[in-house]
């Protein structure tokens, strides 16, 4: 390879670089993904998204502040978390912020995700792209990764930000244990976004239209979101036990209908991130009377609070996984054809 | 050539869908430095047999063997050496065409440096010098076209596959495309698989051609050898026209002339005094000589040609029933 004439305009870091001509070269994979993230910072997509995501934050926050004066209490003890309360409070006019973020996560991963696939197919350059010597998995890899990626700085930086602000604004600073749960709090959102982002990328591997798919993944959120429930409340209605039936069965019918709810990933997130960010949540499922007595009301440590969310946490993976595997199973049987 | 290496190798390779068979057995050969046009009309399973090569599409049965490499185990290997045009190639509309040629680069290997100096170079090479730093979607198709062969070159192919390449680009820039091919491949020793329907188009620039009908591969081989194995069952036919004076049946006439003579399988009557026979070698003289000395007034005898033209009236706009 001619690598000793360098154009006249490059830097000399460049010809510096190329040198040893082979053990620089990039992986295709890691080109595939500079090729997405820069991909996805361009598009004005990306650009409305993010000013929306913002302006809620910026809401919320403002929302979260002018009621703060009025939710803290002066016999309330002195580890209370205040500072969680910027992400949970609302002033009854705005929800808060970790509600919006909840319902603005499926949004942004079906925004991010639903064109991927099938508008390189569209484009014609699928079929250019599968030509070179790549794997066909690394294509998939850099289309989940890349939107990942860019979300998570995003959402990292926002929730520093709204942390930054709060300190400004309150004067209190957070506790360690209260940054790991803003943290964590963060790493679900992320994760969250993950399975939506998933799901709406498998639909642009299923559907040939963008259109097709983003109102495929806007339907499929809707029912999750809208009708599920109410189909769950109006099925499980019609099995409601009396109040005077026996307490084992009240408890299987509880625990049933729990867990019907607990399909929906949108609940798993609320579950998983309530939690954390209000340490005073013991149980989320149901709880007797009994399991409540001799209790210290006071909040879980944070290594409760995270072994309370472990299942919801777990699950959440496994259908962003799920979602994932069905993905990567069409695209590689599939024949791609130019156009 | 000497020993002839087989660069693309193609034994009983059957693709079929659900009901549809649209590669069937197709057995073929392309050795190093030819350029092979495979003919067929849209439907044929030109495209099919391609995306097979590349791994793009999994084989129902039968092997491919591409530089040596199977696509189906070694997919990444063949494509490292295959460069591969498709009609209509897309670019990423929103950005420059260097943009474009640079993850092509990249994507094979170069590091950025050597990529970019290497993109640069091909896009001169390929006369779009000034339009490197242009956004795809102000190209013209003949610009794109350029492109893609850019695309294709960036990586140093060892085989340059053309899957309709000409499509939609003026008659111009279809000659410039294919001289600058038929450049490359005799000047570098590419080895080229040009897929076509456009008979005259394969005719200018191959070295041979297979015709391929309904997933079948019907003949190969140059022009010559092309005519000949298609119309077999009659390789020479002569028409003669000739006046019988005072005869109501001159065909039983001459087919007692002829009963004794070896190589005339077959005398029709085409028109008003013109015969057709269907021999199996060339015999116009012998068929001369006997409608003379049988007192019969040769007019004139010509023998019939298969020319491609032929050809493609026969197996493409006769429809594909007549392929069967």
């Amino acid at each position: 390879m001619e690598s000793k004439t360098t154009s006249g305009g490059k830097a000399p870091l460049i010809s510096a670089k190329s040198e040893p001509s082979v053990s620089v070269n990039p992986s295709p994979f890691r080109v595939l993904l500079q090729k997405e993230i820069s991909d996805q910072i361009r598009s004005w997509r990306f650009i409305i998204l993010i000013s929306l995501i913002v302006l809620i934050c910026l809401g919320s926050l403002y929302a979260s502040l002018g009621s703060f004066a009025k939710s803290v209490k002066p016999t309330e003890a002195e580890g209370a978390f205040f500072f969680l309360r910027l992400f949970t409070l609302s002033n009854g006019r705005l929800p808060s912020f970790v509600l919006l973020i909840g319902f603005l996560s499926p949004l942004l991963g079906i925004g991010l995700g639903f064109d991927s696939i099938n508008s390189e197919f569209n484009g014609g350059t699928l079929s250019r792209l599968l030509s070179q010597p790549i794997h066909r998995d690394s294509i998939l890899n850099a289309k989940f990764l890349a939107p990942l990626i860019v979300v998570s700085v995003m959402f990292f930086s926002l929730g520093l930000l709204v942390m930054g602000s709060g300190l400004i604004a309150l004067g209190i600073p957070p506790t360690a244990e209260e940054f790991m749960r803003i943290i964590l709090f963060i790493f679900i959102s992320i994760i969250y976004v993950a399975f939506w982002l998933n799901l709406s990328i498998f639909l642009s591997v299923k559907f040939r239209q963008a259109a097709t798919a983003a109102l495929m993944g806007i339907a499929i959120w809707l029912f999750f979101t809208v009708f599920y429930p109410m189909i769950i409340n109006l099925v499980t209605q019609l099995f409601e036990p009396s109040r005077y039936a026996p307490v084992p069965y009240i408890i299987a019918f509880q625990k049933i209908k729990f867990l019907l709810m607990q399909l929906v990933p949108g609940r798993l997130f609320n579950e998983a991130t309530t939690t954390l960010l209000m340490p005073g949540v013991r149980s989320l499922g149901p709880l007797t009377f009994w399991q409540l007595q001799g209790t210290i009301p006071s909040p879980l440590p944070l290594g409760q609070s995270i072994l309370l969310v472990w299942p919801q946490l777990t699950g959440l993976i496994a259908v962003t996984i799920v979602c994932f595997v069905l993905s990567y199973v069409s695209f590689m049987r599939r024949e791609v054809r130019s156009r | 050539m000497t020993v002839e290496e087989k660069i693309i190798e193609l034994k009983n390779l059957t693709k079929s869908y659900d009901q549809f068979t649209a590669v069937d057995h197709l057995n073929l050969s392309v050795s190093k430095g030819e350029i092979f046009g495979l003919l067929g009309p849209n439907g044929a399973g030109k495209s099919t047999t391609i995306l097979m090569m590349l791994g793009l599409s999994e084989p129902t049965s039968g092997s491919i063997s591409i530089c040596g490499y199977d696509p189906r185990r070694n997919p990444i290997e063949v494509k490292r050496k295959v460069g591969y045009l498709p009609e209509n190639v897309g670019f990423y509309n929103d950005r420059t065409g260097l943009e474009n040629i640079l993850l092509t680069a990249q994507l094979n290997g170069y590091s950025y440096g050597e990529a970019v100096e290497k993109s640069i170079e091909t896009l001169q090479k390929a006369g779009l010098t000034d339009d490197i730093d242009q956004k795809i979607k102000t190209y013209s198709r003949g610009m794109r076209q350029r492109l893609g062969l850019a695309d294709v070159l960036i990586k140093d192919p060892e085989v340059i596959i053309l899957d309709e390449p000409t499509l939609g680009v003026d008659p111009n820039g279809v000659q410039e495309f294919l001289d600058s091919i038929v450049e490359l491949s005799r000047k570098n020793g590419i080895t080229v698989l040009l897929s076509s329907h456009d008979l005259h188009e394969v005719q200018k620039v191959c070295d041979r051609v297979g015709l391929i009908v309904g997933g079948k591969l019907i003949a190969q081989g140059n022009l010559n050898e092309l005519s000949q194995q298609l119309f077999h069952t009659a390789a020479y036919q002569i028409i003669a026209e000739i006046i019988w004076p005072g005869d109501n049946d001159p065909v039983e006439r001459m087919k007692a002339i002829f009963k004794d003579i070896r190589g005339v399988i077959n005398i029709e009557k085409e028109k008003n005094n013109t015969y057709l026979f269907d021999c199996e070698t060339e015999m116009s003289s012998d068929i001369a000589r006997l409608v003379v000395t049988s007192g019969g007034n040769l007019v004139s005898l010509t023998q019939k040609k298969y020319g491609l033209d032929e050809i493609y009236y026969r197996y493409f706009e006769g429809g594909l029933n007549h392929g069967k």
